[in-house]
């Protein structure tokens, strides 16, 4: 049977073209990949090649003509023993018919009027549990020991886990326990063993990969974002990555500006990933332990300041912290004050003077990132009816950013000031011990951003 | 390259030919079919046809054994056919409707099947480089004897990432097979303008790694080498390169001006090099296939393409419910 050639679509955004010379004429025998026109696309002149084998019948659109819609017929294609007559007869051609747009199901949730979210307020363990100090360091350590002596599959690999024992003494004594199977030296090449976990982790394994420094992954970020995060997506819920990606993360003191940036925000916005951010070593081990069991990729965002702070951990045998769950350090009713990582010390640090002065503020940790738990800080601001929110990191598109863009949109009628972000300043890291001081928040900040918030 | 007319005997049988012959002209024909409803708007964004390389992964696959492992840049559909993928799920992916692969979710670069081990489909030139070691990284720490067939192109083969996997698939012996296709363009970019090192079969050796120059229009020549390669990899020697010399007939992309070459160069490899002609011409002149088979086979093949595309047309879009799913996984992933 005749079969109509159509004007093609030859890049993503044609929409129509000139069809700038015809290679073929009407007589001519092609075959399947034949070179038949010369199209002048949006983008630039492109050939046009035979699909099925045939004789030109007829040319229908003459070579030059501008203006050629896509999936216009130019021309009749006869099958072996079909002659010239049999052209007009050829069927119409079947362009692809426009759907209707989908009509959206719910109206937008903006339309709503805003309800008091219930947060997950149950405590992290029993009352009564008994306790035991440890440092961070030795919180994250014993979380990954617990863990691997668990699952046979999870194993740690990043630059000096092993003989050196960690960088920061993370990985401390693992080497001696596991083996080197399990604790794994690599070369300085973040970018190529990133890979190679989240490889690992589409093959079965339970990846750890420590980066020495969160600045360092920026040469690993591809494989993070693009490989990690995206693919159980792109796969159709197929393959995930179970991979934990962790190490040290913002300032520490005076490493200057390549040593000192904090990524929470930057990877807080990834849909696919989880991003944790503890505070205190019980939050540290019990998410930790959560994150290497957790069949999605996940940041966890740790800090050197923080690693030699001691904290009660409860002496429970298996104690894991679930994600998406702040915790209300401090309750109070005057101000809000959000944070979590090393901006707990300061907001901490400023609602005790603050008591002092008679300003009572409750304290939130959000611990993790991604998801977040937004429901805690709406139900908190509902009731102080301000907020301050603390973080490390840069002013702009910040975490604090969004808390007060949810606050706006769930909790405007609530709102009796502004929210204020205490941030790092914007500017790259200086290393004079002065100027570094300067560029980060302060517990002096919040206080004074508290005072702003309550008038007081 | 070595010419289409090579006088070497074939090292299988006549039904392994055959099956090389027909497993071949799937790839092109499904390709040629891929192009056709690309132009009719059916298919959209990037679309990178394989068709002049289809020796490639035919005779790569018939080196592979169950539980080998493959995974490869963003031109894949060669991949998947040749991996025993049906041309169905493939197609309706490509059309970016429910039945595809990744439900429509993924396109053209981005399918995967955990259950024929392939592993994707990479949009980001390299990247699968350092995944592919990975997934040899987690077989030889379970203790299997399975491989990896890692494929990336010559444009990929520049990329610092490849050798930072180089270094440590040789450093750990990871048993990974990396198959670089170099058919000479990276984009719109020749070789000759694009490195000061050609010889990419060279570049292992640095880091211990054998590897070879192998004639890609010539599936026998490429299944040879792929034995060579597994052995060399399942024996726990480490890590092996086959550099496979290939062309590609079409565009990088839909969207490719074709500026940047003759049409008289295309025209001659497709003339005289033609990796499906001369695999028929090995089964007529060994008399081990007449014309009146190779109509067959080519009528069937003819039939499972239009019913691929048939398939992806009718295929409804994905559900809008879909647009918010397989973000996050509640449970434990069956990648392994």
């Amino acid at each position: 049977m005749a079969t109509e050639i159509l004007m093609p679509a030859l890049s993503p955004t044609m929409e129509e073209g000139t069809l700038a010379k015809w290679l073929v004429k009407e007589g001519d025998t092609v075959k399947a990949g034949d070179i038949m026109a010369e199209i002048e696309t949006d983008k630039a002149t492109m050939e046009f090649e035979a699909v099925d084998e045939g004789t030109i019948g007829k040319i229908l659109i003459a070579e030059g003509t501008e203006g050629v819609k896509v999936n216009t017929p130019i021309a009749v294609l006869l099958e072996e023993g079909e002659s010239a007559e049999d052209a007009a007869s050829a069927p119409a051609a079947k362009a692809p018919e426009e759907k209707p747009a989908d009509k959206p199901k719910s109206t937008p949730a903006a339309a709503k009027a805003p309800e008091a979210p219930k947060p997950d307020t149950s405590p992290d363990w029993p009352d009564g549990t008994e306790m035991q100090t440890m440092t961070v360091r030795e919180a994250l350590n014993s979380a990954m020991a617990e863990e691997m002596r668990r699952d046979d599959t999870v194993f740690v690999m990043g630059e000096e886990v092993a003989e050196y024992q960690g960088a920061y003494k993370i990985t401390q004594n693992l080497l001696e326990e596991f083996g080197a199977k399990r604790v794994i030296d690599t070369p300085i090449t973040e970018h190529g063993f990133a890979g190679i976990g989240v490889g690992a982790s589409w093959g079965g394994l339970r990846p750890i990969v420590e980066f020495m420094t969160w600045n360092f992954a920026m040469q690993a970020i591809d494989q993070i974002i693009n490989s990690a995060a995206k693919t159980l997506y792109m796969s159709g819920g197929q393959m995930g990555s179970p991979i934990v990606f962790r190490g040290t993360n913002g300032a520490a003191a005076r490493v200057g500006a390549q040593h000192s940036q904090d990524y929470a925000a930057w990877y807080a916005q990834v849909p696919g990933l989880r991003v944790v951010q503890p505070y205190s070593a019980a939050d540290a081990k019990g998410l930790l332990k959560t994150a290497i069991r957790d069949p999605n990729p996940v940041v966890f965002l740790e800090n050197e300041i923080l690693y030699g702070r001691s904290f009660e951990v409860p002496k429970i045998d298996d104690f894991t912290i679930p994600f998406g769950k702040a915790r209300i350090w401090r309750e109070g009713t005057d101000v809000t004050i959000v944070s979590f990582g090393i901006g707990m010390t300061y907001a901490l640090e400023a609602a005790e003077k603050l008591a002092g002065d008679g300003i009572s503020a409750e304290v939130i940790d959000l611990r993790t990132l991604r998801p977040m738990d937004t429901d805690t800080v709406i139900a908190s601001v509902m009731k102080t009816n301000r907020c301050v929110t603390v973080e490390e990191g840069w002013p702009v598109a910040s975490i604090g950013n969004h808390i007060s863009s949810v606050l706006m949109q769930k909790a405007f009628d609530y709102l009796d000031a502004p929210v204020i972000s205490c941030t790092g300043k914007d500017v790259p890291m200086p290393y004079a011990a002065n100027l570094e001081k300067l560029a980060l928040t302060s517990t002096q900040e919040v206080i004074d951003a508290v005072r702003q918030v309550t008038y007081r | 390259m070595v010419a289409r007319k090579s006088t070497k005997k074939p090292n299988v049988s006549a039904d392994d030919l055959k099956q090389y012959y027909r497993d071949m002209l799937l790839i092109r024909r499904f390709e040629e079919k891929a192009g056709q409803l690309y132009g009719m708007g059916l298919i959209g964004g990037f679309c990178h046809l394989y068709i002049g390389q289809e020796a490639v992964v035919v005779g790569l696959e018939a080196a592979a054994e169950d539980g080998d492992r493959r995974i490869t840049t963003y031109r894949d559909h060669g991949h998947m056919l040749a991996c025993g993928m049906d041309p169905k799920g493939v197609m309706a992916e490509l059309t970016g409707r429910e039945g595809g692969y990744s439900r429509g979710k993924g396109g053209s670069m981005h399918m995967f099947s955990t259950e024929k081990r392939f592993y994707g489909g990479h949009g980001i030139v390299g990247a699968n480089v350092p995944l592919g070691a990975g997934l040899a990284f987690a077989d030889k720490y379970l203790g299997n004897d399975r491989v990896t067939f890692t494929y990336f192109g010559d444009g990929a083969a520049n990329q610092g990432q490849v050798y930072e996997t180089f270094n440590m698939a040789a450093l750990w012996s990871l048993p990974v097979i990396f198959v670089i296709e170099n058919n000479q363009y990276a984009m719109g970019t020749s070789q000759q303008r694009s490195t000061s090192s050609p010889d990419i079969y060279h570049r292992g050796e640095a880091f211990g790694i054998p590897g070879e120059m192998v004639d890609g229009m010539d599936v026998l020549a490429v299944k040879e080498a792929g034995d060579k390669a597994v052995a060399h990899c399942r024996s726990g020697a480490g890590p092996y390169i086959l550099e496979i010399k290939t062309y590609r007939y079409r565009g990088h992309s839909m969207s490719d001006p074709a500026k940047y070459r003759t049409r008289e160069e295309v025209q001659k490899m497709r003339d005289e090099k033609d990796a499906i002609e001369h695999v028929r011409d090995l089964l007529i002149s060994g008399g081990h296939a007449t014309e009146e088979d190779l109509k067959a086979i080519d009528k069937d093949i003819k039939e499972v393409v239009n019913a691929s595309a048939e398939f992806a047309k009718e295929s409804p879009e994905p559900a809008i419910e879909e647009l918010w799913t397989d973000i996050i996984a509640d449970t434990a992933p069956q990648n392994a």
